[in-house]
């Protein structure tokens, strides 16, 4: 197992344009990462921030992410050990900024067929979710050098090896 | 900021976008889909996005900034300081910026996306990034300009360098010419409204057509600006003699605009809009997609007419609303709320007898800051119903979950808060 190639994990469905102001809402960007997490997403499934699990999958509608620059929005999942998202599209910005702070987004466009609760892995390299009935679902691939960066952590992990690499 | 050196050569026909990109990256040609790194010519952050995260993230890699010249912070979200946590974000702004020398830094003088091309930072050519989605507004000017997060923020500091997928343009075109009482903000609008919010799908978007060409810069910024809606990377408009008698007029003179346009040809969409027809948009909540013109809308009762950010207050957007107010006074029971873009636009509104015109009509002038556009400082009241020139209007964005926030052009608020109910200001024009 890796971060970009993991086992079973529970299923949160999320309608689409679920935007960064509602993963990471404005009223706690001042007070840190614990604050916002414990609001994140509080107006779609107000079960979410305190019932998710380490290893939990994001299924999502298109346009996931859209909105703001605030990269909260990407990094409060990963305080929350959510392991991905998958959609069938994400926000442009959203989708750097999710692969610089180490969470993993995967594009496909038959995410809708998954539910609500259902448990599904998945190997980004090989470019695939696999539900819990072993049915495969197909996503666009992810260049290498961004998967690379997922499983260094994120960028700040990489640039700290970058500089001690130079510095030695 | 000096101008690019580096000029590609391209045999095919190209985009904007290519071109810009080719430069960045020292290659004569990009082909959409690849992936090139970029030397980044500008990076500009702000109090939130900016030295809160960078300075203990740098302090942790032990690194430098890598050019501070090439770097730009503009203290304008948690201005002025409402509370404590704002006090704390806004002192570690300055005392970095004072510790690191930063040589171009603007506190307290307004948004960072009208203050940074008002002192001359921005011309044609350049690459540049931004921490803060609206990050697209540089596109006005014909550069390479982009939102990113704190984090690959970092990265540039560090490195200079940022790496891209080479985008597909997407051309809106606009045709004829705009009505009286119908703006840049309306084109905006409509478009989310036909293309929805990632209609963009993080390509380039090129405006063009002879109504584009017929902008003033600060409506150029305003579709620019909304790029970011539109779920594009860039927003661009290709500069002509409108940007550089502007540039010249603020601080960047001699602006070359000679190679910075698509060739006839160049691949890409292309979307034709009607100008000449185009009503007064209104998105209604909670999505600035949610667009429709104005006279397709219910009576609405109004609370709140807000007039603000660095979408919806720029000069430009004074001079518009103050027309539609000039000898007239807002409706009994609403609040009209204005806070200008920046310094050097209230200013010179206020010099012009804007700022007078729009207090006379009951106007509430507010400081130059982002304020209540997204929930920072000063918010909306809960369960008001606000009319706004701003850009977003998610649901508890302006700091109230149960507010109903309704986005139109500066026109549009102004005429609303005349009437007490959303209206057409071409009515009160005429």
């Amino acid at each position: 197992m890796t971060a970009v190639k993991r086992p079973a994990g529970r299923v949160w469905k999320l309608p689409g344009d679920v935007d960064t102001d509602q993963l990471a809402p404005g009223e706690t960007m001042k007070h840190g990462i614990d604050v916002t997490a414990r609001h994140c997403l509080q107006a779609l499934r107000p079960d979410f921030a305190a019932g998710v699990r380490a290893g939990d999958v994001l299924v999502a509608g298109p346009n996931f992410g859209i909105g703001s620059s605030r990269e909260q929005a990407a990094s409060v999942l990963v305080h929350l050990g959510v392991a991905a998202v998958i959609a069938p599209s994400f926000g442009g910005l959203y989708f750097r900024n999710a692969f610089n702070v180490g969470l993993l987004l995967l594009t496909c466009a038959r995410a809708a067929e998954i539910a609500d609760g259902e448990s599904v892995s998945f190997d980004a390299r090989a470019a695939r979710v696999r539900r819990a009935d072993g049915r495969a679902l197909p996503c666009e691939p992810v260049p290498g050098f961004l998967l690379d960066r997922v499983d260094a952590g994120g960028l700040l992990p990489q640039l700290k090896r970058r500089l001690s690499k130079e510095t030695r | 900021m000096d101008a690019p050196q580096h000029r590609p050569r391209i045999d095919a026909p190209g985009t904007l976008a290519q071109k810009l990109v080719a430069r960045a990256c020292g290659n004569d040609r990009v082909t959409p889909g690849q992936i090139v790194s970029c030397r980044v010519d500008l990076a500009m952050f702000h109090d939130s996005s900016g030295p809160r995260r960078l300075q203990p993230l740098l302090a942790e890699l032990g690194a430098q900034i890598w050019d501070k010249d090439k770097v730009v912070l503009v203290i304008d979200h948690y201005v002025p300081e409402a509370d404590d946590e704002s006090r704390r974000i806004v002192r570690i702004a300055r005392d970095w910026a004072a510790e690191q020398r930063l040589p171009h830094v603007y506190d307290s003088l307004g948004i960072c996306h009208v203050v940074v091309p008002q002192h001359g930072h921005l011309v044609p050519g350049m690459f540049c990034v931004g921490g803060d989605s609206h990050s697209p507004t540089g596109g006005a000017f014909g550069a390479y300009m982009f939102g990113i997060g704190a984090t690959e923020m970092l990265g540039v500091m560090v490195t200079g360098e940022i790496w891209l997928k080479v985008p597909e343009t997407i051309f809106m075109q606009w045709d004829g010419r705009l009505a009286d009482g119908v703006s840049a903000k309306d084109m905006m609008l409509a478009m989310l409204g036909r293309h929805g919010m990632n209609g963009g799908a993080y390509q380039a978007v090129e405006f063009c057509g002879a109504a584009v060409s017929a902008l003033p810069m600060q409506e150029r910024m305003t579709l620019s600006n909304m790029s970011a809606e539109l779920g594009a990377q860039v927003g661009l408009v290709a500069p002509d003699a409108t940007t550089q008698a502007w540039l010249a007029a603020h601080g960047a003179p001699d602006a070359d605009v000679a190679p910075w346009h698509s060739d006839a040809g160049a691949p890409g969409t292309r979307h034709v809009h009607d100008a000449a027809s185009l009503a007064p948009q209104v998105a209604l909540p909670h999505s600035p997609a949610n667009a429709r013109g104005v006279d397709e809308l219910d009576a609405t009762r109004i609370d709140i007419a807000y007039i603000g950010a660095c979408t919806g207050a720029k000069l430009d957007d004074l001079r518009a609303a103050a027309r539609v107010l000039a000898g007239r006074h807002v409706a009994a029971g609403v609040q009209l709320l204005v806070a200008p873009a920046s310094v050097r636009d209230a200013a010179d509104a206020e010099g012009e007898g804007v700022l007078r015109t729009l207090r006379d009509a009951g106007a509430t002038l507010l400081p130059s800051a982002c304020g209540a556009c997204a929930g920072y400082g000063s918010r909306i009241p809960e369960g008001s119903t606000v009319i706004s020139s701003t850009a977003r209007n998610f649901k508890g964005r302006m700091g109230a979950a149960t507010a109903r926030i309704y986005l139109g052009s500066p026109y549009t608020v102004a005429a609303s808060a005349l009437r007490g109910v959303i209206s057409d200001a071409r009515e009160v024009l005429a």
